[in-house]
This record gives structure tokens, C-alpha cells and sequence, in this order.
């Protein structure tokens, strides 16, 4: 079997006395796309911001290309090809649209991402390239969110709630982008709350509970009863 | 045409106040940091020039070629190596520790220079003068205008147009996202520190050359360019230069009714400004 690409063990995560991930363990190959579900307060944002670099780790609770990366800074994971969307989208009010994309361009890692094939995928993006990133819509921003990562060529890509919030029409037109993203050899992460959604897209799924992952599987041969148990933690 | 003449004069002198005010006004926009020791740190560029100009003979306003860079590197040095560490949620530690760093830059100055009044002394164009419509205008105070306007106008255009202006926004309105964008927020505030120094650098050499300064000076510069930035709004760079004209024109015209109302001018149109629109003139739009 090959090395994952990112591999955590006995992940902890704390926000000043309270602990929000307790003793994770998952694996992620190239090129393969992992749903992370699980109730509200699970503990999702917190594992996309470990892996991130905005929360810190000891240094081998997170592996990435068999290299520990648990405590660098988010700028330096930044640097080495894993880019998040944010929970929120979390665009930058000052920047224009276009700037807002530029930005993620900064990393200076080459790859098929550019301005123009963020535009090419998302055109409405290119119509309003010089309007405020507050002056759109909410699944435009989505929209910006992800192609700012995209701008920083990632090998892997975490999306935390891309569909949160946002009308039936425009979660369709994101997802129905998602395989000219990951199609490329992209990996990656969606936290997603809509489980048809997240088993759908994804290879294999962890579902997390209260900070503990409860189920882990391949994302069609795991059964709605098992998730169901796993989700809200009955029958177990 | 006294009038008229108090408000031209008054507007030059809003130069030199826009020069103390654009590099407080840059890093409260960019981190949110209040400089304390941002007097003292012009008037610590006022000696770096003075030394300059006496070890090497140069022209002071030559000087300006080594007293910018120096500063600006101290900016960095000094933002990585103390500052950083007092930013966070807390108001407080920034203000103490350049509170601190205030009596440290005075008491150095004073060790060194003694508390003697110092001038930098820039032969003819301290006196020269220009005849614009009836009205005598000294060259030194058009040119420190003409700097000040200069320089607010390549910060704003940094800011707006490059690619390190778009990194000082997107710090200073998400510092978590930028760094997901891979800037390191340490790194671009010790660069938005070295900018401001650069700019306190013009600052203290102009002052020097336009009055004596001795280590104490510090304090009156800090009012003055915090009014300046008050008046103008924060974060905004073009109101901080309108903040400068307008204390320097009230100055003036304080100054007119009985020389004894000068500085108690600048002052009251200050608290005017504060009490009538405490976001300032032309606080920045944020989008
Ligand atoms: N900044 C914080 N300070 C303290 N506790 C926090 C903080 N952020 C999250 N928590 C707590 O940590 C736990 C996990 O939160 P997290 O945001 O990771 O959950 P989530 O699975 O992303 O939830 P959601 O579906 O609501 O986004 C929750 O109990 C939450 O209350
Ligand atoms: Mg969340």
C-alpha cells in the first residue's frame, strides 16, 4: 500500500480548557475525496483548522507527504499545498473580487490554476471581477472562497460547509464543479451536512461525534443506519 | 490678503503634519497597533540625520538617502523583534510597551545628544522664497508639502495597486485568512513598521531642518500627528494630509488673532472636529 498523503493520529484538539477532538486517526490517499460529517459541534471546523495550521498540534499528530506538520503555521502549510475554504467563505471586505482571488495566487505553485480558469470555471466571477467581494451574493462569495484556494494550485483542498446557507440552485452549480476540481488529481476534504451530498461526492467518509471519529467507511458501502447511529450516537 | 496669506502658510505647514501623521496613520490601519513612541521615533530620525550630515558633510535633505533605509530597517527589526509579541485582542500591552519604548528612545537621545536644542542647518533654501500672486512663499515649506503630498500619494497607490498593498489589507481585515494565503502576519506587520519608520525618517529630517529639536521633543510631534489623524478619519490616507491642513491652517489663523493663540488653536479645532464627528472627516468606507 502506498503512503497517505495525510495521514492524523491521536489528533487532540483544545480551545483553552475545552477539548474538541479527542485522539483522531484518519488517512487520506492521493487523489482520493473524504466526506467528514457529524452533528453540529462535532468537531469538524476544529479538524480542518488543525490540519490547517490555525490550530496548533504537536508536530506528528499530522503527517502530510511523510512529513510532520502538526505545528507548523497555517502560512507554511499554506506553502506546502494544502489550501481551506473557510466555514463562513470569510472573503476579505477590502479586496475586489478579483483580488480577493489574486491573493491566493501568492504561494506561487504552479499548476492548472489561474485567474482565467477560475473565471473559465465560475463566469459570473468574471462579470463582477471588479466589484466588492461584499457586494455579492452568497454563493458568489462561495464561489471566490474556493477559487481563491484553487489560485494556490493545492494538492489537497478541505471544504468546510461550501453549501451552507446557500439556495438548492447555487449548491448545485458548486457541486456540479466539484469533479473538474478533483478530476485533475486534486485531493480532497468537504465537510458536509447534507449526507447524500457528502456520500455522492466522496470516495470514503468519517463521520465525527462529540470530537471522536464514530464511523469510518467507504462512502457506498456504509448503510444510512450505521450513519445514523454514528450521527447522533443512538444504539451504540 | 493677511487672511489669505495666514491660510496658505497654514496649509504648508499641514505638510509637515501629514508627514508626522501618514506612518501612524499606516500601521493603525494595517494592525490596529497605537505608536506611543511615534514623536520620539521622528525625532530619533531627526538625530540619525543630524549624525549623517555631520559625519559625512552631506546636505541634509541628501541624508535622506541613508536616515530612510535605516529607519525602515529598525522598523522591521523592531516590530518582529518587540512588537509583534504585544499584539492580540488586548489594547493594553501595545500602548505600555511603546509607552516604554517612548522613554527609552528620550532617555538614549539624552545620553547621547545631551538635552541641547539641535538644528540641521540646509543653507539657501531655508530662506529662499517665492512670489505667487502677491504672496511670499518659502521654498522649504512648499517643497516638505510637496514631499507630503508625494508621499500619501505612492502609499495610497501601493496600498490600491500592488501586490504588497493587498497583502496590508487582507492582514488587516482577516489576519487567520491571510495566513491561510500564506503571508505571515509577523512578516507583513514588520513590513507595514519599516514602511511607517521610512516615512518617519522624511519626517524628522524636515522637522529638523525647519526648527531646533532636542530628546524631548517627541511628545508634540505624537499630538500633533495624532490630531491630524483624528481629524482625517482613521485608515484613511488622504484625510490624514486634509487632518494636517486643517491644524496647520488653524494654527495660522489662531496665530493672526494674537501669536499667543497658536498652538491653542490646533487644539480646539481638534476637539471641535471630535466632538462634531468622532469617526472624523473622512473615515474610510470599508466595503
Ligand atoms: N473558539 C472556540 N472557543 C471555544 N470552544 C469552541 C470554539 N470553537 C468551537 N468550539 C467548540 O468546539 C466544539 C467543536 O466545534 P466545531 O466548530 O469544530 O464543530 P463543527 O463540527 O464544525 O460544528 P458546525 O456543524 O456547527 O460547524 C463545539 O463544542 C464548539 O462549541
Ligand atoms: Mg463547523
Amino acid at each position: 500500500m502506498p503512503d497517505p498523503l495525510l495521514s492524523l493520529s491521536a489528533l487532540d484538539a483544545h480551545y483553552g480548557d475545552f477539548q474538541a477532538l479527542y485522539g483522531v486517526d484518519m488517512t487520506l490517499m492521493q487523489g482520493e475525496v473524504l466526506a467528514i460529517i457529524g452533528a453540529n459541534g462535532a468537531g469538524k471546523t476544529t479538524l480542518m483548522r488543525s490540519i490547517s495550521g490555525l490550530s496548533q498540534n504537536a508536530p506528528n499528530q499530522i503527517t502530510y507527504i511523510n512529513q510532520p506538520i502538526g505545528a507548523l503555521r497555517a502560512d507554511q502549510v499554506a506553502g506546502l499545498g494544502i489550501a481551506l475554504v473557510p466555514e463562513g467563505r470569510q472573503l476579505f471586505p477590502s479586496l475586489s473580487v478579483e483580488e480577493n482571488l489574486l491573493i491566493g495566487e501568492r504561494m506561487g505553485r504552479k499548476g492548472p490554476w489561474s485567474l482565467q480558469a477560475v473565471f473559465d470555471l465560475f463566469p459570473i466571477l468574471e462579470e463582477r471581477r471588479a466589484v466588492a467581494s461584499t457586494s455579492l451574493s452568497g454563493g458568489q462569495q462561495q464561489m471566490v472562497a474556493i477559487g481563491r484556494a484553487l489560485m494556490a494550485n493545492p494538492d489537497l483542498i478541505l471544504f468546510d460547509e461550501i453549501s451552507l446557507g446557500l439556495a438548492p440552485v447555487i449548491i448545485k452549480s458548486i457541486y456540479d464543479a466539484l469533479p473538474g476540481i478533483v478530476g485533475s488529481g486534486m485531493s480532497a476534504m468537504i465537510v458536509e451536512q447534507d449526507i447524500s451530498k457528502a456520500l455522492s461526492v466522496s470516495d470514503r467518509l468519517y463521520c465525527l461525534q462529540e470530537g471522536r471519529v464514530a464511523l469510518e467507511g467507504a462512502s457506498q458501502g456504509v448503510s444510512r443506519e450505521a450513519i445514523s447511529a454514528a450521527y447522533f450516537g443512538v444504539g451504540s | 490678503m493677511d487672511w489669505v496669506n495666514a491660510v496658505v502658510q497654514g496649509t504648508l505647514l499641514g505638510g509637515l503634519y501629514a508627514l508626522f501623521a501618514a506612518g501612524l496613520s499606516l500601521i493603525f490601519g494595517i494592525m490596529r497597533l497605537v505608536n506611543i513612541a511615534h514623536g520620539d521615533l521622528i525625532v530619533l530620525g531627526s538625530y540619525l540625520g543630524l549624525v549623517v550630515v555631520t559625519a559625512t558633510g552631506m546636505h541634509p535633505l541628501v541624508a535622506l538617502i541613508v536616515a530612510v533605509p535605516v529607519m525602515a530597517v529598525l522598523g522591521y527589526v523592531l516590530q518582529r523583534g518587540i512588537l509583534n509579541q504585544t499584539l492580540g485582542d488586548d489594547l493594553l500591552p501595545p500602548l505600555l510597551v511603546t509607552f516604554g519604548l517612548s522613554v527609552i528612545i528620550q532617555n538614549a537621545l539624552l545620553e547621547g545628544f545631551t538635552a541641547d536644542p539641535q538644528k540641521m542647518n540646509a543653507g539657501a533654501i531655508e530662506t529662499a522664497s517665492v512670489s505667487v500672486g502677491g504672496l511670499q512663499l518659502g521654498v522649504l515649506p512648499l517643497l516638505t508639502f510637496a514631499i507630503a503630498v508625494g508621499v500619501i500619494a505612492a502609499l495610497q497607490w501601493m496600498f490600491y495597486n500592488t501586490a504588497l498593498g493587498r497583502a496590508f489589507r487582507a492582514v488587516s481585515d482577516n489576519q487567520e485568512i491571510a495566513q491561510l494565503m500564506g503571508l505571515n502576519r509577523r512578516h507583513v506587520f514588520g513590513l507595514a513598521m519599516g514602511l511607517a519608520l521610512a516615512v518617519t525618517a522624511i519626517a524628522g529630517i524636515f522637522l529638523g531642518i525647519r526648527t531646533s529639536f532636542d530628546p524631548a521633543a517627541g511628545a508634540g510631534r505624537l499630538i500633533y500627528g495624532f490630531e491630524a489623524v483624528i481629524i482625517g478619519g482613521l485608515g484613511n490616507l488622504w484625510g490624514t494630509l486634509a487632518g494636517g491642513v486643517i491644524l496647520g491652517v488653524s494654527q495660522t489663523l489662531g496665530a493672526k488673532i494674537d501669536p499667543g493663540y497658536q498652538i491653542l488653536a490646533g487644539h480646539i479645532a481638534f476637539l471641535v472636529v471630535l466632538a462634531v464627528r468622532p469617526q472624523g472627516l473622512f473615515p474610510r468606507v470599508s466595503g
